[in-house]
C-alpha cells in the first residue's frame, strides 16, 4: 500500500496545518488543475525529476559493479555498454556486509527497537493525563513540551556524556536507546495528545458513569482509538533513530557495537577501501528506512507535519 | 543474534517493567480515599514521561548553561572565558559566519523550490503526480551519512589525466576545464554552498508535501473568483493562493531552519568542517568529542540555545494561538 502522502488524511490529524481548512478542500480527482499541464510544465518536472534520482541512482549501480569497473570509470559508462556484464557483480554487498556492515545492521536494530517501542507507551499515559484530566500546572507543563519541542538535543550531550561515563552507560546500546528514549519524549506526548484532543469527550465521559477507571478508559478505549497516532509517531521515530549519527557516535562510537551510520561515515573517511564497497554499504544503512518510509509514507507524512521541528 | 534478542529482551523488560510501574502506582493511588485518588491520579499517569524529560533533557541543559563557565575538565570556574575565547577565535567566527550562511539560503529555497515543485505536479494528473512527488520526497528517508556518500560521489575529483568518476568532474572535464577538488574550493565560500545543495535536495520533498497538501485546501471558489474577476494565472498564485497557504509557509520555513542551524551529519561526513565549511553543530562535536573540552563544548550549544530562542517563543505562541482557535 503505497500512498505518496500526496492526499491529506481525511481525519483532522494533529498538528497538521491548518486542519480547520479542512472542510473547504476540494476533491483530488476533481482538482480543476489536474491534467492541465502544459509541456512547459511536464518538461520542468521531468527535469528536476530527473536531476533528483541522479544522485542515488549513482550509488546504486557503482553498487553492482566490480571494484575495477567503479575506480577507473564513471557509473554512468554503463549506460553505453549496459550488456557488458564482466563489470557488474554482486560480491560488494556480501563483503561489505561481512566486513562490519552486517554486525552494524543488527547494532542498529538493538538500538532502534526499543528506542522506538518504549517512549510510546509512557508517551500514550502522559498524553492521556494531558488531555483528559485535570491537575494544577497542567498547561504551563504542556507549554514546556511544546517549547522542548524546537531545541536541539545538543543541549543535553556534555552532561549526559559525564552522566554515563561516571555510571558505566558509555558504550552499551542503552545509553543511545534511553537518550533517544528523553529526546523523543516531549514529540511523542505532543503528537498523541493532539491526536487525543479530537477524540469525542463523550466517550470517555459516558465510560466515567459506566463506573471505567481512568486506567481502564485509557487501554480499552483511547489507545486502541489512537492508533493512527501512535503509528505515526513510531515511524517517525524509528527513521529517527536508524539514520541518527550524532548521539550513536557519541555513546557508542566506532567498535564492536557500532551501528550501520557510523559504519558508513567510518568507510567515507577510509576511501583507500574502494568506491563499491562504501555504496554498497551505504544501500544496506539505508535499505531499511527506505522500505519502512515508501510502505508506511501516510503515516510518516502526518508524524512529519506534526514533529518536523523535533530538535 | 543474541543482541537482537536482547534488544527484544529490552522492549519486553523496559514496557513491562514500565506496565508493570503503572499498575502498581495505579492501584496504590487506588487505596487512598477517593478525593486524594483523583488528586493523585494524573501524576502517575504523567510521572514516568515528565522524569524521563526532566532527565535526559531539562537537567542537562541547565547543566550545559552551568558547564559553559568552567574549564574543560569541569573541574574549575572560568567565568566567560570559554565565550571570550570562541568569540575572539578568527576561526569560531567562521563557523558562525558559516552557520548563518546556511540559514540564509538553505530555509528560503528550500520552501520556495517546494512550493513550486506542489503547484506544478498539482497540474499533473493523478499518477505522473503521484510518481514524480514520490522521486523527490525520498531522500528524505535517507540518513545524513547516506545522503553524504551520494553527493561525495558527484563531487569526488580524480587527478588530471585518469578517468573522472564524480559526475561534476566529469561534465566539467568534458567542457575542457581541468579537474577541481571541488570540496576544497573555498573562495566565496564555493564549497559550502555545494555543502547546502545537499541539504536543499533533501528537504525540499518535506516542504513540497507540506505545501501541496495547503494548496490543495485552498478552496476553488476563491480561484474561481478571481477568474472571473481577470486575474491572469500569475496573480492568482501570489494574490490568492500564497496569501492562504502563508500559515503553512511559515511551519515549513521554521522546520528547516532549525534542521539547517544544528546541522551535522552532511558536514562531518562530508568536509568534518575542513576547508572553511565548519558550522556550529560540527564544531561543537569536536570540541566535545575530539578535544574533550566540556566548557567550550557547552558554550557553543548555550550560543545555538540563544539562536534558537526566538524560535521556541514563536512555537510556545503559536501553540497558544492554535488552543485558544480550538
Amino acid at each position: 500500500m503505497t500512498t505518496t502522502g500526496t492526499t491529506p488524511p481525511p481525519t483532522p490529524v494533529p498538528g497538521e496545518v491548518k486542519p480547520r481548512r479542512a472542510i473547504a478542500k476540494r476533491e483530488d480527482a476533481a482538482a480543476p488543475g489536474a491534467g492541465k499541464a502544459n509541456w512547459l510544465v511536464k518538461l520542468a518536472l521531468v527535469i528536476l525529476c530527473f536531476l533528483w534520482i541522479v544522485p542515488t541512482l549513482g550509488i546504486v549501480v557503482t553498487a553492482f559493479r566490480t571494484p575495477d569497473a567503479a575506480n577507473t570509470s564513471g557509473w554512468w559508462t554503463v549506460i553505453t555498454s549496459p550488456l557488458d556484464f564482466t563489470q557488474y557483480t554482486l560480491s560488494n554487498y556480501s563483503q561489505a556486509w561481512n566486513e562490519g556492515m552486517g554486525n552494524a545492521f543488527i547494532n542498529s536494530f538493538a538500538v532502534t527497537l526499543p528506542a522506538t517501542v518504549i517512549p510510546i507507551m509512557i508517551a500514550a499515559f502522559a498524553a492521556y493525563a494531558f488531555t483528559f484530566m485535570e491537575f494544577p500546572f497542567r498547561d504551563s507543563l504542556f507549554v514546556l513540551i511544546v517549547a522542548l519541542l524546537v531545541v536541539p538535543n545538543q543541549v543535553a550531550l556534555v552532561p549526559l556524556l559525564q552522566i554515563y561515563g561516571n555510571v558505566g552507560l558509555t558504550g552499551q546500546f542503552a545509553a543511545v536507546y534511553l537518550a533517544h528514549i528523553g529526546f523523543g519524549m516531549p514529540l511523542a506526548i505532543y503528537i498523541l495528545r493532539n491526536y487525543m484532543s479530537t477524540l469525542p469527550k463523550a466517550v470517555v465521559e459516558s465510560a466515567k458513569i459506566d463506573g471505567a477507571s481512568h486506567f481502564k478508559t485509557f487501554w480499552r478505549l483511547i489507545v486502541p482509538m489512537s492508533v493512527p497516532a501512535l503509528a505515526s509517531f513510531a515511524i517517525f521515530q524509528f527513521l529517527w533513530v536508524w539514520n541518527d549519527l550524532l548521539i550513536a557516535l557519541l555513546f557508542l562510537g566506532p567498535g564492536e557495537k557500532e551501528v550501520v551510520t557510523v559504519t558508513v561515515a567510518g568507510l567515507v573517511g577510509s576511501q583507500n577501501q574502494g568506491w563499491q564497497l562504501l555504496t554498497a554499504g551505504a544501500i544496506i544503512s539505508m535499505i531499511v528506512p527506505v522500505l519502512v518510509f515508501i510502505s508506511l509514507q501516510r503515516f510518516f507524512v502526518r508524524g512529519l507535519t506534526a514533529g518536523s521541528v523535533k530538535g | 543474534m543474541i543482541r537482537l534478542i536482547n534488544a527484544l529482551l529490552a522492549i519486553v523488560g523496559g514496557v513491562g517493567a514500565a506496565l508493570l510501574l503503572y499498575w502498581v502506582l495505579n492501584k496504590l493511588v487506588e487505596t487512598f480515599p477517593a478525593k486524594w485518588e483523583e488528586r493523585l491520579k494524573p501524576w502517575v499517569f504523567i510521572g514516568p514521561a515528565v522524569a524521563a524529560i526532566g532527565l535526559f533533557l531539562v537537567y542537562p541543559a541547565i547543566r550545559t548553561f552551568i558547564l559553559s563557565f568552567a574549564n574543560a575538565r569541569s573541574t574549575a570556574w572560568v567565568g566567560f572565558e570559554n565565550y571570550s575565547d570562541l568569540l575572539g577565535s578568527e576561526a569560531f567566527r567562521q563557523t558562525l559566519y558559516n552557520t548563518l550562511l546556511w540559514i540564509a539560503v538553505v530555509p528560503a529555497v528550500t520552501v520556495a523550490l517546494g512550493l513550486g515543485v506542489a503547484v506544478l505536479a498539482d497540474r499533473l494528473g493523478p499518477q505522473s503526480e503521484k510518481l514524480s512527488k514520490s522521486i523527490i520526497f525520498l531522500p528524505m528517508a535517507i540518513s545524513g551519512v547516506g545522503q553524504a556518500t551520494i553527493w561525495r560521489f558527484i563531487y569526488e575529483a580524480r587527478p588530471e589525466g585518469e578517468p573522472q568518476i564524480g559526475l561534476q568532474n566529469a561534465v566539467w572535464t568534458a567542457l575542457g576545464f581541468d579537474p577541481v577538488a571541488w570540496l576544497q574550493v573555498d573562495t566565496l565560500h564555493f564549497n559550502s554552498f555545494l555543502l547546502m545543495i545537499i541539504l536543499i535536495w533533501a528537504q525540499v520533498g518535506f516542504s513540497m508535501v507540506l505545501l501541496s497538501a495547503a494548496v490543495k485546501g485552498v478552496p476553488v471558489d476563491t480561484l474561481e473568483a478571481a477568474r472571473i474577476d481577470g486575474a491572469n494565472e500569475r496573480q492568482i498564485f501570489f494574490r490568492v493562493i500564497v496569501p492562504q497557504i502563508w500559515a503553512t509557509v511559515i511551519t515549513v520555513f521554521i522546520t528547516v531552519l532549525i534542521s539547517v542551524m544544528k546541522i551535522f551529519d552532511v558536514v562531518y561526513v562530508m568536509t568534518n568542517g575542513n576547508f572553511n565549511t565548519d558550522v556550529i553543530a560540527v564544531n561543537f562535536f569536536n570540541e566535545l568529542f575530539r578535544n574533550g573540552n566540556n566548557g567550550r563544548a557547552s558554550a557553543i550549544v548555550v550560543m545555538l540555545m540563544i539562536a534558537v530562542l526566538p524560535v521556541i517563543i514563536y512555537q510556545v505562541r503559536h501553540f497558544r494561538a492554535e488552543e485558544a482557535a480550538r
